[in-house]
């Protein structure tokens, strides 16, 4: 299944490896923030609702 | 039909992102996978470059990215200025780290894919250098952003710095074509038959630039809602402080 890469494989998989990882951390870390300050906003505004 | 005025209403935007997200989501993850698949196992080696061609598929969508992203904060920074819009300033700065990662993953994997095709990582190269400018703007537009504490002043100060470096977002793209000179070569896309890629490269390639240009629609997407939150969370704190 995995194609013959030959003397290039360290630099074709180190391109993939890197590319990957730093695109799936974009997305974890945007998805993070984006949970936290939904909850942040959610409980400033039941305080306000309620006095 | 809606005008796209309307969607400078956070409420309404924020409704729209949300609707739309999932549906970006599952087609930027379809596109980038089957893209990369396809690429990756599917197609040939270069008869000069090797099995080093199937990087194209990460380094042509990321650079291509790293360049229109910031034509986007241009654009979103432009109708800051004009029209005093915040969700445009706010977009802006939710595009910037996207934008930011996608020059690194183009700078990193144009420098493996160099060494082996140049014999060098790095040349300061009309291109490469313009891109690395471009990375030095993201960072401090992404530090300016930070440093200031009224959302406006920090939106009109960016808009400014935003300005000033499209004229590398530009020359990133045609610093090859101004200067003739360097080890970059020209745009791997071109309409004319004969300067663009070959089909069996170019398929997977177009749908490695979809399933890249669907991902940062969808993150723009979701942060921009982030900062429209994190906006309105700092205003009701600062209100419950002054009551």
């Amino acid at each position: 299944m995995m194609p013959e890469l030959g003397k290039y494989a360290g630099a074709v998989l180190s391109s993939y490896g890197v590319s990957l990882l730093l695109l799936a951390g974009l997305v974890a870390v945007s998805v993070w923030r984006s949970r936290r300050t939904a909850r942040a906003l959610r409980e400033v505004e039941e305080r306000v609702r309620n006095g | 039909m809606a005008s796209i005025w309307e969607y400078a209403n956070p409420k309404k935007f924020t409704a729209t992102a949300e609707r739309l997200l999932p549906v970006l989501a599952v087609l930027a993850v379809v596109a980038l996978a089957t893209g990369l698949i396809w690429g990756f196992f599917f197609t040939p080696d270069d008869y000069r470059q090797g099995s080093t061609v199937k990087i194209i598929y990460l380094h042509v969508p990321s650079a291509l990215m790293a360049i229109n992203t910031w034509l986007m904060m241009l654009a979103a920074s432009l109708i800051w200025l004009i029209r005093r819009h915040h969700v445009s300033a706010l977009a802006a700065r939710a595009a910037a780290p996207v934008g930011a990662v996608m020059t690194v993953i183009a700078l990193l994997t144009g420098a493996i894919w160099g060494q082996p095709m140049w014999g060098t990582w790095w040349a300061w190269d009309p291109r490469l250098t313009s891109f690395l400018i471009l990375f030095l703007f993201y960072l401090g537009y992404i530090a300016l952003w930070s440093a200031i504490e009224n959302d406006d002043t920090a939106a009109d100060l960016t808009s400014v710095l935003c300005i000033v470096g499209s004229v590398f977002a530009l020359l990133s793209r045609y610093a090859v074509n101004f200067w003739n000179q360097g080890l970059h070569q020209g745009a791997s896309l071109s309409l004319d038959k004969e300067k663009n890629v070959a089909d069996v490269f170019y398929h997977p390639l177009l749908l490695c630039i979809a399933g890249f240009v669907l991902l940062f629609v969808a993150l723009v997407l979701l942060r921009t809602v982030t900062e429209i939150r994190a906006r309105r969370t700092r205003a009701l704190l600062a209100r419950e402080r002054m009551a």
